[in-house]
Protein backbone atom coordinates (compact mmCIF):
# COMPACT_ATOMS: atom_id res chain seq x y z
CA UNK A 1 0.00 0.00 0.00
CA UNK A 2 1.47 3.37 -1.01
CA UNK A 3 2.25 5.90 1.68
CA UNK A 4 2.10 9.68 1.44
CA UNK A 5 5.76 9.94 0.52
CA UNK A 6 5.49 7.40 -2.28
CA UNK A 7 2.45 9.23 -3.66
CA UNK A 8 4.39 12.48 -3.58
CA UNK A 9 7.35 10.94 -5.39
CA UNK A 10 5.20 9.34 -8.06
CA UNK A 11 3.31 12.58 -8.78
CA UNK A 12 6.52 14.57 -8.97
CA UNK A 13 8.09 11.96 -11.26
CA UNK A 14 5.12 11.90 -13.62
CA UNK A 15 4.15 15.57 -13.92
CA UNK A 16 6.80 17.90 -15.32
CA UNK A 17 8.34 20.34 -12.85
CA UNK A 18 5.74 19.53 -10.27
CA UNK A 19 5.86 19.90 -6.56
CA UNK A 20 3.47 17.84 -4.48
CA UNK A 21 2.55 18.10 -0.84
CA UNK A 22 0.80 14.92 0.26
CA UNK A 23 -0.87 14.20 3.55
CA UNK A 24 -2.36 11.04 4.90
CA UNK A 25 -5.81 12.49 5.50
CA UNK A 26 -7.03 10.12 8.17
CA UNK A 27 -3.83 8.42 9.26
CA UNK A 28 -5.30 5.20 7.95
CA UNK A 29 -3.04 5.00 4.90
CA UNK A 30 -5.78 5.05 2.29
CA UNK A 31 -7.22 8.59 2.28
CA UNK A 32 -4.75 11.12 0.98
CA UNK A 33 -4.81 14.83 0.33
CA UNK A 34 -2.43 16.24 -2.26
CA UNK A 35 -1.66 19.79 -3.32
CA UNK A 36 0.16 19.70 -6.64
CA UNK A 37 1.84 22.68 -8.22
CA UNK A 38 3.08 22.50 -11.79
CA UNK A 39 3.41 24.86 -14.74
CA UNK A 40 2.16 21.89 -16.80
CA UNK A 41 -1.35 22.66 -15.51
CA UNK A 42 -1.41 26.03 -17.24
CA UNK A 43 -4.20 26.44 -19.76
CA UNK A 44 -6.01 23.32 -18.58
CA UNK A 45 -9.35 23.15 -16.81
CA UNK A 46 -9.55 21.90 -13.23
CA UNK A 47 -11.02 18.67 -14.52
CA UNK A 48 -8.04 18.14 -16.82
CA UNK A 49 -5.56 19.08 -14.11
CA UNK A 50 -7.05 16.58 -11.69
CA UNK A 51 -7.19 13.91 -14.39
CA UNK A 52 -3.44 14.35 -14.97
CA UNK A 53 -2.82 13.51 -11.32
CA UNK A 54 -5.35 10.69 -11.15
CA UNK A 55 -3.78 9.12 -14.24
CA UNK A 56 -0.54 8.67 -12.34
CA UNK A 57 -2.31 6.07 -10.21
CA UNK A 58 -4.80 4.52 -12.62
CA UNK A 59 -6.72 1.67 -11.09
CA UNK A 60 -5.16 2.24 -7.68
CA UNK A 61 -7.62 5.10 -7.15
CA UNK A 62 -10.65 3.54 -5.56
CA UNK A 63 -8.55 0.47 -4.80
CA UNK A 64 -5.57 0.64 -2.44
CA UNK A 65 -5.82 4.42 -2.56
CA UNK A 66 -9.42 4.75 -1.43
CA UNK A 67 -9.45 8.50 -1.87
CA UNK A 68 -7.05 11.08 -3.19
CA UNK A 69 -8.32 14.57 -2.52
CA UNK A 70 -6.70 17.07 -4.87
CA UNK A 71 -5.87 20.69 -5.14
CA UNK A 72 -3.95 21.72 -8.22
CA UNK A 73 -2.31 25.04 -9.04
CA UNK A 74 0.04 26.42 -11.63
CA UNK A 75 2.04 28.88 -9.60
CA UNK A 76 5.04 27.59 -7.77
CA UNK A 77 5.23 28.88 -4.26
CA UNK A 78 8.69 29.43 -2.99
CA UNK A 79 9.33 29.76 0.68
CA UNK B 1 -18.36 3.17 -34.23
CA UNK B 2 -20.40 0.01 -34.35
CA UNK B 3 -20.99 -1.73 -31.07
CA UNK B 4 -21.84 -5.37 -30.50
CA UNK B 5 -25.48 -5.92 -29.55
CA UNK B 6 -26.52 -5.12 -26.00
CA UNK B 7 -24.10 -6.46 -23.47
CA UNK B 8 -25.53 -5.91 -20.01
CA UNK B 9 -22.79 -3.45 -19.05
CA UNK B 10 -23.41 -1.39 -22.14
CA UNK B 11 -27.01 -1.18 -21.09
CA UNK B 12 -25.91 0.25 -17.79
CA UNK B 13 -23.71 2.70 -19.58
CA UNK B 14 -26.48 3.88 -21.87
CA UNK B 15 -28.81 4.26 -18.89
CA UNK B 16 -26.18 6.42 -17.22
CA UNK B 17 -25.69 8.50 -20.37
CA UNK B 18 -29.45 8.91 -20.65
CA UNK B 19 -29.74 10.04 -17.03
CA UNK B 20 -26.97 12.59 -17.60
CA UNK B 21 -28.79 13.89 -20.66
CA UNK B 22 -32.16 14.00 -18.88
CA UNK B 23 -31.16 15.94 -15.75
CA UNK B 24 -29.66 19.38 -15.90
CA UNK B 25 -27.97 18.98 -12.52
CA UNK B 26 -27.16 15.38 -11.67
CA UNK B 27 -25.03 14.06 -8.85
CA UNK B 28 -23.68 10.52 -8.79
CA UNK B 29 -22.95 9.76 -5.17
CA UNK B 30 -22.56 7.09 -2.53
CA UNK B 31 -25.86 6.90 -0.68
CA UNK B 32 -28.67 9.40 -1.04
CA UNK B 33 -28.88 13.16 -0.38
CA UNK B 34 -30.81 12.31 2.79
CA UNK B 35 -28.33 9.63 3.84
CA UNK B 36 -24.93 10.06 2.20
CA UNK B 37 -22.71 7.02 2.70
CA UNK B 38 -19.39 8.81 2.30
CA UNK B 39 -17.98 12.09 3.56
CA UNK B 40 -17.07 13.32 0.08
CA UNK B 41 -20.60 12.73 -1.18
CA UNK B 42 -21.99 14.39 1.96
CA UNK B 43 -19.88 17.51 1.44
CA UNK B 44 -20.89 17.80 -2.19
CA UNK B 45 -24.59 17.46 -1.33
CA UNK B 46 -24.14 20.07 1.39
CA UNK B 47 -22.66 22.55 -1.10
CA UNK B 48 -25.58 22.07 -3.49
CA UNK B 49 -28.08 22.40 -0.68
CA UNK B 50 -26.37 25.52 0.69
CA UNK B 51 -27.11 27.17 -2.66
CA UNK B 52 -30.67 25.82 -2.71
CA UNK B 53 -29.78 24.23 -6.03
CA UNK B 54 -32.28 21.71 -7.32
CA UNK B 55 -30.53 18.51 -8.31
CA UNK B 56 -31.16 14.90 -9.07
CA UNK B 57 -29.02 12.21 -7.48
CA UNK B 58 -28.10 8.65 -8.29
CA UNK B 59 -26.72 6.24 -5.73
CA UNK B 60 -23.85 4.21 -7.22
CA UNK B 61 -23.70 1.72 -4.37
CA UNK B 62 -26.50 -0.71 -5.32
CA UNK B 63 -24.34 -2.24 -8.07
CA UNK B 64 -20.55 -1.87 -8.52
CA UNK B 65 -21.02 -1.82 -12.28
CA UNK B 66 -22.75 1.58 -12.06
CA UNK B 67 -19.54 3.07 -10.76
CA UNK B 68 -17.39 1.15 -13.25
CA UNK B 69 -19.44 2.24 -16.22
CA UNK B 70 -19.79 5.80 -14.98
CA UNK B 71 -16.03 6.15 -14.57
CA UNK B 72 -15.42 4.62 -17.99
CA UNK B 73 -17.88 7.08 -19.48
CA UNK B 74 -16.66 10.18 -17.67
CA UNK B 75 -12.95 9.34 -17.48
CA UNK B 76 -13.07 10.24 -13.81
CA UNK B 77 -12.09 7.67 -11.20
CA UNK B 78 -13.85 8.78 -8.04
CA UNK B 79 -17.32 9.36 -6.63
CA UNK B 80 -19.08 11.80 -6.28
CA UNK B 81 -19.36 13.21 -9.79
CA UNK B 82 -21.42 16.29 -10.54
CA UNK B 83 -22.82 16.83 -14.03
CA UNK B 84 -24.39 20.08 -15.17
CA UNK B 85 -25.95 20.33 -18.59
CA UNK B 86 -24.50 16.98 -19.55
CA UNK B 87 -20.94 17.93 -18.65
CA UNK B 88 -18.78 16.68 -15.83
CA UNK B 89 -18.06 19.57 -13.47
CA UNK B 90 -15.94 17.58 -11.07
CA UNK B 91 -15.81 15.63 -7.86
CA UNK B 92 -15.93 16.82 -4.27
CA UNK B 93 -12.68 18.82 -4.44
CA UNK B 94 -13.64 20.82 -7.51
CA UNK B 95 -17.22 21.40 -6.36
CA UNK B 96 -15.98 22.65 -2.98
CA UNK B 97 -13.37 24.86 -4.62
CA UNK B 98 -16.02 26.33 -6.90
CA UNK B 99 -18.39 26.78 -3.98
CA UNK B 100 -15.78 28.65 -2.00
CA UNK B 101 -14.77 30.83 -4.95
CA UNK B 102 -18.38 31.65 -5.81
CA UNK B 103 -18.22 29.91 -9.20
CA UNK B 104 -20.60 27.14 -8.30
CA UNK B 105 -23.83 29.17 -8.15
CA UNK B 106 -23.52 30.63 -11.67
CA UNK B 107 -22.52 27.20 -12.99
CA UNK B 108 -25.67 25.75 -11.48
CA UNK B 109 -27.75 28.74 -12.54
CA UNK B 110 -28.87 29.67 -9.03
CA UNK B 111 -28.53 32.92 -7.07
CA UNK B 112 -25.28 33.19 -5.14
CA UNK B 113 -26.91 34.33 -1.94
CA UNK B 114 -27.75 31.12 -0.12
CA UNK B 115 -30.45 33.00 1.83
CA UNK B 116 -32.21 34.10 -1.31
CA UNK B 117 -35.64 32.65 -1.84
CA UNK B 118 -35.56 29.39 -3.73
CA UNK B 119 -37.65 30.71 -6.55
CA UNK B 120 -35.09 30.56 -9.32
CA UNK B 121 -34.74 27.78 -11.86
CA UNK B 122 -37.57 25.58 -10.76
CA UNK B 123 -37.11 22.00 -11.83
CA UNK B 124 -40.09 19.72 -11.41
CA UNK B 125 -39.77 16.99 -8.82
CA UNK B 126 -36.24 17.98 -7.96
CA UNK B 127 -36.66 20.05 -4.83
CA UNK B 128 -33.57 19.59 -2.72
CA UNK B 129 -33.86 17.38 0.29
CA UNK B 130 -37.22 15.94 -0.54
CA UNK B 131 -37.86 12.33 -1.43
CA UNK B 132 -38.66 13.33 -5.01
CA UNK B 133 -35.09 14.56 -5.47
CA UNK B 134 -33.76 11.14 -6.33
CA UNK B 135 -33.79 10.49 -10.04
CA UNK B 136 -35.73 7.45 -11.08
CA UNK B 137 -32.79 5.83 -12.86
CA UNK B 138 -33.94 2.47 -14.13
CA UNK B 139 -30.56 0.84 -13.64
CA UNK B 140 -31.55 -1.47 -10.86
CA UNK B 141 -34.61 -2.65 -12.77
CA UNK B 142 -32.57 -3.33 -15.86
CA UNK B 143 -30.33 -5.64 -13.95
CA UNK B 144 -33.13 -7.78 -12.67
Amino acid sequence: MPDADEIRRRIEAAIPNSEAVVQDYTGGGDHFQATVTSPAFAGRSRIEQHRMVYEVFGEEIGGPIHALSLKTQTETRRS
Amino acid sequence: MSTPPAEPDNEIRSAIAQAIADHRVLLFMKGTPEQPACGFSARTVAALQALDAPFAAIDVLPDPRIRQELSALSNWPTIPQLFVGGELIGGCDIVMEMYESGELAPTLGVPEDSNASASASPEPASATGQPGAVAPLGIENRLA
